[in-house]
């Protein structure tokens, strides 16, 4: 097994030369329940193969850290059309709902937690929480709205400043 | 496939370091590829995060996620990637000397 990328320790363990990514700042912007989880798995799996991870919550996506919504996420079943539910059905009362449970087990078999306890383990796996001033304002939010994990509001020109060396996501 | 010679014994492992068989694993070896990984000494705590690596893989054919790893062990995350910096669920995987575990959380 001998390539460019890589070389052979003389115990005989590989080793990858490559050039990792180390740093990760991910925005997530919307605030249903398929529009949070891709941010929160990728920023999760960051930290997992110790990659450094900042998480920048916008707009809608702040009702994933807001204490009295961040549990009542719902799937959007109207304007989505790989939900494959026709428009009309889809604005029926109760569909988003019933849309919502059965991904929520579908995650739960799959080992995915709740919103609140994904953003937790996040947290406790040492990725920073950071609320978007400019949205935060609009919505007439304080810090005290937010989960404690959110370590900050912060402006969108300390936003850069933290994704220095960083790899920008946008969800 | 390569080779490697971990305490005295030649292991195969895969490109990432891997161990392919871990029935060839033991507790020298762990201690060895520890060391590699640049944990110096295993404590009890390493050992029961490592002993369940390899239960689950028994039991299942895949590594733990980071989620069972800390509700089945009590081992909070936080600490998780203290005993094993920088990614716990792989480390912790390449010591116990099962394959990488294959999920995303």
């Amino acid at each position: 097994m001998n390539n460019t990328d890589t070389q052979t320790l003389p115990n005989g363990i590989p080793q990858i030369k490559s050039q990792p990514i180390e740093k990760v700042s991910i925005i997530i912007s919307r605030g249903s329940l398929e529009g949070v989880y891709p941010g929160l798995i990728m920023a999760n799996g960051a930290r997992m193969e110790g990659i450094e991870a900042t998480l920048f919550f916008t707009f809608f996506g702040l009702e994933a850290i807001t204490n009295n919504k961040m549990d009542n996420l719902k799937v959007a079943t109207v304007g989505n059309p790989a939900m494959h539910i026709p428009t009309l059905v889809g604005g029926l009362p109760g569909m988003s709902a019933f849309a919502t449970r059965k991904m929520k087990q579908q995650m739960e078999e799959l080992d995915i937690p709740p919103v609140r306890e994904f953003i937790e383990m996040i947290h406790d796996s040492g990725a920073d929480i950071y609320a978007c001033k400019a949205s935060v304002d609009m919505f007439r939010l304080t810090k005290e709205d937010f989960c404690p994990q959110v370590a900050d509001i912060i402006s969108v020109g300390q936003f850069y400043e933290l994704s220095e060396k960083a790899q920008i996501i946008f969800t | 496939m390569s080779t490697a010679t971990i305490a005295q014994k030649t292991i195969e492992v895969d490109q990432e370091g891997f161990m392919k068989d871990h029935t060839q694993w033991n507790e020298d070896i762990a201690r060895e590829l520890a060391k590699l990984e640049g944990i110096d000494e295993l404590t009890d705590r390493h050992w029961k995060i490592i002993r369940l690596m390899r239960k689950e893989y028994d039991e299942k054919g895949d590594g733990p996620s980071i989620r069972r790893l800390t509700k089945e062990s009590g081992v909070p995350i936080k600490e998780l990637y203290q005993l094993f910096p920088k990614g716990p669920a792989k480390k912790a995987a390449k010591i116990a000397g099962i394959p990488k575990p294959t999920g995303c959380i």
